[in-house]
């Protein structure tokens, strides 16, 4: 079957020693910063960036991902050792991960969460490495207008599945969509709100808005409520689970696998939604349910998983539609852009190696998450004692340095400065940067496709609903949009969202 | 009287946005439907952002909201400051001076900042960079600028 010939031939790419080794430095590089206190995995990955430009595009994007999964991982481990998610994907692991830490549970709670992320991980790969050629197939047969609507419909889903007020993600979404555009109009060569300098001729850089919105941004943030940081670490005494618990977590981990492949492949925070939809899901159905918040097993298996399986199918519309689903994933598309690939459906076909070797890298770095990290355990335990004082410091001048060297430019560092003040009052405003970072990668790609389909139509704007593809799309994302706009459901997004 | 203060700011900030996009657009041919100018979009996309600032400033006298919480600041002042002033001196002093120079500034921002873990901090970090981003990744920063005559 072409499929194994396909793995094989990824296997054949990832298990190069020089891969193999940047597999495991990223996946290593991102669990020990998802551990520190205060930086997620967009703001790890944007800082991190910089370090793959010198090398082969494969290698880079291995590390990346790598680095993706290992600070997911990394955020695992502080919401169950100190109550702290690093990300937004594992609030839910804090509910019953530190409850459990307290009662001396610590370490079956972090073999629960290893053991179903890596089984996620797994079973994930297999989803994308089966699912992705078709997609790809199908994606070559979009025109410009389908292209559109498919924007459209990703947009809307991360406007709907966004955090806080659906007004003001739709308001992020344009204003992102407004700052992509800036830069040369490739069309017309027009210089568009560049403000005659040079240094935005090429528009203003993914990576340096990241760092701003959500490095720069975060540490102001923490720095407001410094005094409630107080870090108590629960004892680890075993990390094994006893033989009850191990029966207990196959059926949470087998579900929450399933929910959060599905979830992950929607656009917008994913992973976020996989892992709670996967926890309310045990909560209901659990035979343990009285137990949960109070240190369920089950409670930690099943978004663990949800959370892992989600980031990898996260990567299935990156890769084969070149469209991201989430800001992480807008990153590697941005990283990708700099080594040379255009992302798209044609990569699975004109670049084989680099596409099956990150499937199958993948697999190798959850594996070295499992075989690693419990070991390792005591090492990131010493890490989250780090002082958030002492640490952004040096997070800030990495973000320095790191945005200098993309176009060797301080342009850059003011640039990120700028937008480091417009996260921070963003986010006092209860605007999330989420939907806007996505819109911005997207802005420049919407407006072209705009223009092509209008130009093949002769400027009659009926070919996005006349073509079943793009209609179908656009039909989608009316509906979602409806789910918000319906009363009862957008109650249960407010409650989703509060807990 | 303004109900919330969250949605009437955010507001305003998107019609300022939206404002100033089209405005500035007015320069750069619209063009047609057909054939679209490189003003067409992002006139669009300003026109929407108005729309949108204004159900938001509308909802902030009408909807009651959470009130915006208070700005840090000095936190603010001191991060960004650190920021831009190490983009300011980065390639005239070099790194050796101007990474210190940022991290204690920036670490100043903190109630418990303390100058012996800063000092500490800083000069690591300054080691640590020197080594790995310019001798390592060769990225053209230099160690002690030509500020000081080299």
């Amino acid at each position: 079957m072409d499929l194994f010939a396909n793995l094989a031939l990824g296997l054949s790419t990832a298990v190069s020693p020089g891969n193999l080794l940047y597999c495991l430095i990223g996946v290593f590089l991102g669990t020990a910063i998802g551990v520190l206190p205060g930086l997620g995995p967009t703001a790890t990955i944007a800082m991190l960036l910089p370090l793959t430009f010198a090398l082969p595009p494969i290698s880079a994007l291995i590390m990346l991902a790598g680095i993706y999964y290992g600070s997911q991982y990394g955020g695992s481990t502080t919401s169950i050792l100190v109550n702290l998610p690093g990300e937004a994907a594992s609030v839910v692991t804090t509910l019953d991960g530190y409850q459990m830490a307290k009662q001396g549970r610590a370490g079956p709670a972090l073999t629960a969460s290893a053991v179903g992320s890596f089984f996620a991980g797994t079973v994930a790969t297999f989803l994308l490495a089966l699912f992705a050629p078709p997609l790809a197939e199908a994606a070559l047969k979009f025109g410009p207008a389908d292209y559109f609507s498919l924007m459209v419909l990703g947009l809307v889903a991360s406007v709907v599945l966004a955090q806080g007020s659906l007004l003001h993600a739709i308001g992020m979404v344009v204003l992102g969509l407004l700052f992509g555009l800036i830069g040369s109009d490739v069309t017309s060569g027009v210089q568009r709100y560049t403000f005659g300098i040079p240094e935005m001729a090429d528009g203003i850089g993914f990576v340096t808005v990241a760092m701003g919105m959500f490095g720069l941004s975060e540490i102001v943030r923490n720095l407001e409520n410094e005094t409630e940081r107080s870090v108590v670490i629960a004892k680890i005494t075993s990390l094994m689970p006893t033989k009850d618990e191990w029966k207990r977590i196959i059926a949470p981990i087998l579900r929450g696998t399933i929910i959060g492949s599905a979830v992950g492949i929607l656009p917008g925070s994913g992973s976020i939604l996989g892992s709670f939809a996967a926890y309310s899901i045990e909560k209901k159905i659990s035979k343990n349910r009285a137990q949960f918040g109070k240190g369920a097993i089950e409670g930690v298996a099943a978004p663990e998983s949800a959370n892992n399986a989600g980031a990898q199918t996260s990567f299935i519309p990156m890769l084969t539609l070149g469209i991201p689903s989430n800001p992480v994933m807008a990153l590697m598309v941005g990283a990708m852009i700099i080594q040379g690939i255009q992302p798209g459906p044609s990569v699975i076909r004109e670049q084989p190696a680099l596409f099956w070797g990150i499937i199958v890298s993948m697999w190798i770095g959850n594996l070295f998450l499992l075989i690693l990290n419990l070991p390792l355990i005591g090492m990131w335990v010493k890490m989250i004692t780090i002082p958030y004082q002492l640490l952004y410091p040096a997070i800030l001048v990495f973000c320095g340095i790191g945005v200098f060297s993309l176009n060797n430019s301080t342009f850059d560092i003011y640039l990120m400065g700028l937008f480091g003040v417009l996260g921070y009052i963003f986010s006092k405003l209860g605007c999330e940067p989420a939907p806007m970072l996505l819109a911005f990668i997207l802005g420049p790609l919407m407006e072209e496709n705009l223009r092509r389909a209008m130009l093949i139509s002769r400027g009659d704007p009926m070919v996005f609903v006349r073509r079943p593809i793009s209609a179908t799309l656009l039909v989608l994302a009316v509906l979602a949009m409806c789910t918000v706009l319906i009363p009862a459901f957008s109650k249960t997004r407010e409650e989703a969202f509060k807990e | 009287m303004i109900q919330s203060t969250k949605d009437f700011w955010s507001g305003l900030i998107y019609i300022f946005f939206g404002l100033s996009a089209i405005v500035i657009a007015r320069e750069y041919g619209m063009g047609t439907a057909l054939k679209m100018g490189a003003a067409y979009f992002p006139t669009l996309l300003g026109g929407l952002l108005i729309l949108i600032g204004a159900i938001s400033v509308i909802r902030g006298f009408v909807i009651r909201g959470a009130p915006v919480g208070a700005f840090a600041f000095k936190g603010l002042l001191m991060v960004v400051g650190a920021t831009l002033l190490f983009g300011l001196i980065v390639r005239g002093v070099g790194l050796a001076i101007a990474l210190p120079v940022s991290v204690i500034l920036s670490a100043a921002a903190s109630s418990r900042f303390g100058w012996k873990p800063t000092m500490l901090i800083a000069a690591g970090l300054t080691l640590f960079c020197v080594l790995v981003f310019v001798k390592g990744l060769g990225i053209p920063l230099p160690v002690i600028g030509p500020w000081f005559g080299r």
